[in-house]
């Protein structure tokens, strides 16, 4: 076994499974499999023909009494029907590989992305938005690439060569064992490829593609850069890379450099040996003139796949570790199903309880140590501590998210586990502070928190939530499309946008998380106005900036290190003299 | 594209000399059928074996020849891309920095990062296939054909009559081919961004329960990618058998039309042999000729937006000084507009003044100025009325570092390398260890950094995302503290920690930086009390100036702003 070096990591780990896994795909397709490769093997033989057919016309034209000009008109004719009849299967071929393969490739990106949505949440934390992208672009782009070209180039490739070699030896076995004298160097070539030149390319496209990182993360930081007055510091290592990656790019062509013209060289070394050799047997009237040109045909055609083969071995490898990746995300475990007994949670009244609720992202660090409270019927908890203190995953652990390693959550004195998810999730309307607006219409983004909502509803949810003003000063109203994460919209706009949206819900439950900044002062009045108008009647968790809300919440969860070290009424804690007076004293100081 | 030949004179002579020898090394290649045919025609019916291998050697010399001359050339070619794209794109990185503020506005950052990048590269491309190919294909397209009508001008011109139905086809195909990749890379924008979009909202997704929803309008999408992508597929797939059929057609063409000039003595059977090879070279030349086209259309493109760079003229150079009265204001507005064009200003009339030592806090609602009052600070861009002095000075007429050097600085939304914490305190100044350490601990973060095992040597990943907002802020604060700056400016560089650390923060570094001038941006009103004084802007203009007392009995604004924060009792 070759020792696999670190930019070696294109290569599939376990190659006999990843080609199983994609037969299935192909296995669909059972009857347009049969019928390609019938055309693969029609198309290439009649184009094998060719050659012969040639010679035997110039067969025709250097006899000794003159030109047989039926012959040649015979053999000619035949020839041009041949060549005509390959060109358009195999055109016909290549349209139904298109067509086959995007089939395939159409099941697998509807594939992940429905696995996508099955996905815990956890999932989406931990990998990042360009990778998953990668997987379903990139990746099957790679694949798509290769199930619709390389592995048919890859065929013709092997019928041509073997058909090319039996048209040889049926002409001369004795050109051909002079001919057999460029086969080592086309081994060479292939060997020459696969060995050095293609990590050279892989250093290189990693070399510039450090280059490229290392720019756009300095542009990113242009005027820090310029506050600092950094910027020959910052070019000089510039300059470093960009000289590690003008090498790497001139390692790489220097050795590519010898293909080309090496592949050149065989064809006309084939071409110098048939010929004088060639010329030596026609003196001695061992060989027609035309089965000279048929071999010099053949002799073509044998070199060019060879030549082409490391390649396209190179490629299917990478096609099959972008399978695997592929195949990595199919393979995720999704949320757990739910209990086969889970039962639908119908309006709730709304009595929340944590009880010795245990929970780590990681179970070896768990994050919550032992929580317990109880918020009652229509009342307003709020969350409040530093950040990183664990706020947002009692929110994760109620909307089931995630689930704890010990302990229970229940709603209405029921353990949530044993309701259906989509269930509970649909007795909580949540508004977070990283506001989500899609690419749509703002009537589909509000839209969004119900079912078939319609046009008057959700112009009174956007009236309730203080934002019809503005939606109707938009130059389309409702219609107006939110493009790129909404953009052309303030902060504070797409926050009323997604309390509009929750307003939507009839849900009893509501999860608010406060916007800290970046907000001017009259639309903050208006949010708060917004937001107090979601609040009335449920029960509410708010993670809490604003002490207005803190100072009239019903209850006060302080949380410092994922646990509650204090929980009460505003006034109680201030009595208390702990840690929440003192971040409630720390902003008048 | 005057500019990038400019950077290519140095090599001329290495140019000229590896064109020599690449067009050595193509003209051998194109002797060898011609041999061929006379070895066949000539001297095989003269049954001299010795002169047959003579003859067969000189081949082998001339394909010899053919493989070393474009290796070297090509490896020659290489080197000079190489040198060249260094040239080019170290200039244009240098170039791209020293840009100013409003020129960068102009093109645009990610439109610089991909001129950088992917434009750079281009460039490399087109330097390099030009040589290698520029010269060959011609020389094989032009040269063959001349060739071959030495041989017989009668079956040269069968040959030549496929040329132009193959360029045809070639166009047609690529000009298609355009179109059809541009639909097809929308439909992958519109995919991209959907997959995006969903994973930042899977939490909303999941909570309403959308999934199916959201499947189906991914299938439509997936739907709409298949259809374009087969129409290009299906449209680009005509080359090749097309390409492969004329190239046949043709030869069988020759071998009829040769049929005639044998019988009529006026060729020979080698000869059509030898047309066989001809036809092939030609062929793959116009191929390869059609690629040059290509690849020469995208580097010149490429070409023109470097140039369009590294033509920017220089600005904001400093203007002479005028003369400076002493003066005890670190900082001091006059009268400061600002604005892109005559009719919106960002800022209007802004007058102030800042004493050494002292401090400043700026708050007000976004998009109210609070920035650009920093930008103008820091000469990202001139005002349009008005001046700003520095310790008595103009800012126009410092040197870009001495004025670097008075600031310490947290810009909005600041920056983190991925590099180690201490390589991001540092930030290429040269700063020693105990610096670095003390400005961490006076911003309240040596404690996290050295509760991770690596400390000060961990490794940030892309823009700090291994650390979280409130300790990010607090390493970007202990960046502008460790050079011990003159003048600190914080742009809402506490947003992200709680009062209690913040609050903290401030005492220490009012507490450890006695002398420094302090302008502090937030907001939350409770971060800018403690200020000597403090300005309320609204809409680019003051709304108020004065210490918190003063503002709280005379600003509207600013109780507004109080108001939304601390009061209420209204809940």
């Amino acid at each position: 076994m070759n020792t696999a070096s670190p930019l070696n990591k294109e290569k599939p780990k376990n190659r006999r499974k990843v080609l199983l896994r994609m037969a299935k795909y192909f296995f669909r397709y059972k009857f347009t499999i049969f019928i390609v490769v019938l055309l693969m093997l029609s198309s290439n033989l009649l184009a094998l023909l060719g050659p012969l057919l040639s010679g035997m016309a110039i067969n025709a034209v250097d006899l000794p009494g003159g030109v047989d000009f039926q012959a040649v008109f015979k053999y000619c004719f035949l020839m041009a029907i041949f060549y005509v009849v390959s060109s358009v299967l195999s055109y016909v071929l290549s349209v139904m590989m298109i067509r086959l393969s995007q089939k395939i490739i159409r099941k697998m990106r509807q594939d992940v992305f429905e696995k996508l949505m099955t996905l815990p949440v956890g999932y989406f934390d931990r990998l990042q938005a360009g990778d998953i992208i990668n997987r379903i672009s990139y990746d099957i782009d790679t694949l798509n690439a290769s199930l619709s070209n390389d592995i048919l180039q890859a065929a013709t490739g092997i019928i041509t060569v073997v058909g090319a070699f039996i048209g040889m030896l049926l002409i001369s076995p004795i050109l051909l064992a002079v001919f057999a004298i460029t086969i080592p160097i086309s081994i060479w070539i292939t060997l020459k490829r696969s060995k050095s030149v293609r990590p050279l390319f892989r250093k290189r496209s990693a070399s510039l593609a450090s280059l490229n990182g290392f720019s756009e993360e300095m542009l990113s930081g242009l005027r820090t850069i310029k506050a600092y007055g950094r910027e020959q510091q910052i070019s000089g290592k510039f300059n470093e890379k960009n000289t590690y990656a003008v090498d790497a790019f001139y390692d790489a062509d220097y050795h590519a450099s010898l293909i080309g013209p090496s592949v050149n060289f065989v064809n006309n070394l084939g071409m110098v040996l048939i010929s004088t050799v060639g010329s030596i047997l026609y003196l001695f009237g061992r060989i027609l003139i035309g089965d000279i040109t048929s071999f010099l045909l053949y002799s073509r055609r044998f070199s060019g796949p060879i030549n082409e083969f490391a390649n396209i071995m190179g490629e299917i490898q990478s096609a099959l570790a972008a399978a695997e990746r592929v195949f990595g995300v199919l393979d995720e475990a999704p949320e757990k199903e739910d209990a086969v007994d889970a039962e639908e949670l119908v309006s709730p009244e709304g009595i929340v309880e944590f009880r010795n609720v245990k929970f780590g992202y990681n179970p070896e660090f768990p994050v919550i140590h032992d929580l317990s409270f109880i918020a009652n019927k229509g009342q307003t908890v709020a969350i409040v501590g530093p950040t990183g203190a664990g706020k947002t995953t009692l929110v994760n652990l109620m909307m089931r998210f995630y689930d704890p390693q010990s302990g229970v959550i229940s709603i209405d004195g029921t353990d949530i586990q044993s309701f259906t998810r989509k269930s509970l999730r649909a007795a909580f309307s949540m508004v977070l502070q990283d506001t989500w607006l899609f690419e749509g219409t703002v009537f589909e983004n509000i839209a969004y928190g119900k079912d078939n909502a319609t046009l008057d509803e959700v112009k009174a949810a956007a009236k309730a939530a203080h934002v019809a003003d503005f939606i109707e000063k938009l130059p389309d109203g409702y219609d107006t499309l939110i493009t790129d994460g909404g953009v052309n919209l303030s902060k504070g706009q797409k926050q009323l946008m997604t309390i509009a949206r929750a307003m939507l819900s009839s849900a009893h439950l509501l999860i608010l998380d406060e916007a800290t900044s970046n907000v001017d002062t009259r639309t903050e009045i208006l949010i708060r106005d917004a937001m107090l108008a979601l609040m009335r009647g449920k029960t509410c968790f708010v993670i809490a900036h604003r002490l207005s809300t803190v100072r009239n919440a019903d209850l006060i969860l302080v949380v410092k290190n994922g646990d509650i070290v204090e929980s009460g009424k505003h006034n109680e804690l201030l009595a208390k003299k702990g840690f929440y007076s003192e971040i409630y004293r720390a902003q008048f100081e | 594209m005057r500019t990038i030949f400019s950077y290519l004179s140095p090599y001329k002579i290495r140019i000229t000399f590896g064109l020599l020898i690449k067009s050595i090394g193509t003209f051998s290649e194109l002797f060898l059928p011609m041999i061929m045919a006379y070895m066949i025609d000539e001297i095989a019916p003269t049954e001299n074996v010795t002169l047959l291998v003579v003859w067969g050697i000189i081949m082998l010399v001339c394909a010899l020849a053919a493989l070393f001359g474009n290796v070297i050339a090509n490896r020659m070619a290489s080197k000079v891309a190489r040198d060249t794209t260094e040239r080019i794109r170290k200039d244009l990185f240098a170039k791209t920095l020293s840009l100013s503020a409003s020129q960068t506005d102009d093109i645009t950052v990610p439109s610089l990062v991909s001129r950088l990048s992917s434009d750079t590269y281009n460039v490399h491309n087109s330097i390099g296939m030009m040589q290698r190919l520029g010269i060959r294909a011609p020389i094989l397209v032009i040269g063959g054909i001349a060739m071959t009508f030495t041989v017989d001008p009668i079956l040269a011109l069968v040959l030549l009559a496929v040329v132009p139905f193959l360029t045809i086809v070639v166009i047609w195909v690529s000009k298609k081919g355009i179109v059809l990749y541009t639909d097809l890379q929308r439909a992958v924008d519109v995919m991209v961004r959907k997959v995006r979009d969903d994973y930042t909202g899977i939490r909303v997704i999941k909570a309403l329960s959308k999934t199916e929803y959201e499947n189906a309008e991914f299938s439509k999408i997936n739907d709409n990618m298949v259809k374009c992508e087969t129409k290009a597929g299906v449209t680009m797939g005509i080359t090749n058998p097309v390409m492969n059929l004329l190239l046949n057609l043709g030869m069988t063409a020759v071998i009829i039309v040769g049929a005639y000039r044998v019988s009529s003595g006026k060729a020979m059977v080698g000869e059509i042999i030898a047309f066989t090879s001809y036809f092939t070279i030609i062929l793959n030349a116009v191929i390869s000729i059609s690629r040059i086209f290509v690849n020469l259309s995208k580097g010149s493109a490429s070409a023109k937006r470097i140039e369009y760079v590294l033509k920017r003229e220089e600005e904001l150079i400093p203007i002479p000084e005028k003369e400076s009265a002493a003066d005890d204001c670190a900082v001091r507005f006059e009268n400061v507009s600002f604005g892109y064009d005559a009719k919106n200003y960002i800022l209007k009339d802004i007058d102030f003044a800042v004493k050494k030592g002292g401090s400043l806090g700026i708050i007000g609602a976004t998009g109210s100025g609070k920035s650009t009052i920093v930008a103008l600070l820091l000469r990202f861009y001139d005002v349009t009325e008005g001046a700003i002095f520095i310790d008595g000075k103009d800012v126009r007429s410092y040197d870009r570092h001495e004025l670097c050097k008075k600031f310490g600085v947290v810009l909005q939304n600041d920056f983190l390398m991925a590099a180690s914490v201490r390589e991001n305190i540092d930030f290429e100044r040269g700063i020693d260890d105990e610096m670095i350490e003390s400005a961490a601990r006076f911003a309240k973060a040596d404690d996290f950094i050295r509760s991770f095992e690596e400390g000060y040597d961990r490794k940030l990943s892309a823009r700090g995302a291994n650390y979280s907002g409130g300790q990010k802020q607090r390493l970007l604060i202990a960046r502008a503290l460790a050079s011990r700056p003159s003048i600190l400016i914080l742009d809402d560089s506490s947003s992200a920690l709680d009062y209690k650390t913040d609050a903290q923060l401030r005492s220490e570094i009012l507490a450890h930086f006695p002398e420094t001038t302090i302008i502090m941006i937030a907001q939350r009103i409770s971060s800018v009390r403690f200020a000597d004084k403090i300005l309320v802007l609204d809409g680019g203009k003051a709304a108020g100036f004065g210490s918190d007392e003063e503002l709280m009995q005379n600003c509207e604004e600013y109780r507004r702003i109080y108001e939304s924060q601390h009061g209420g009792e209204d809940l």
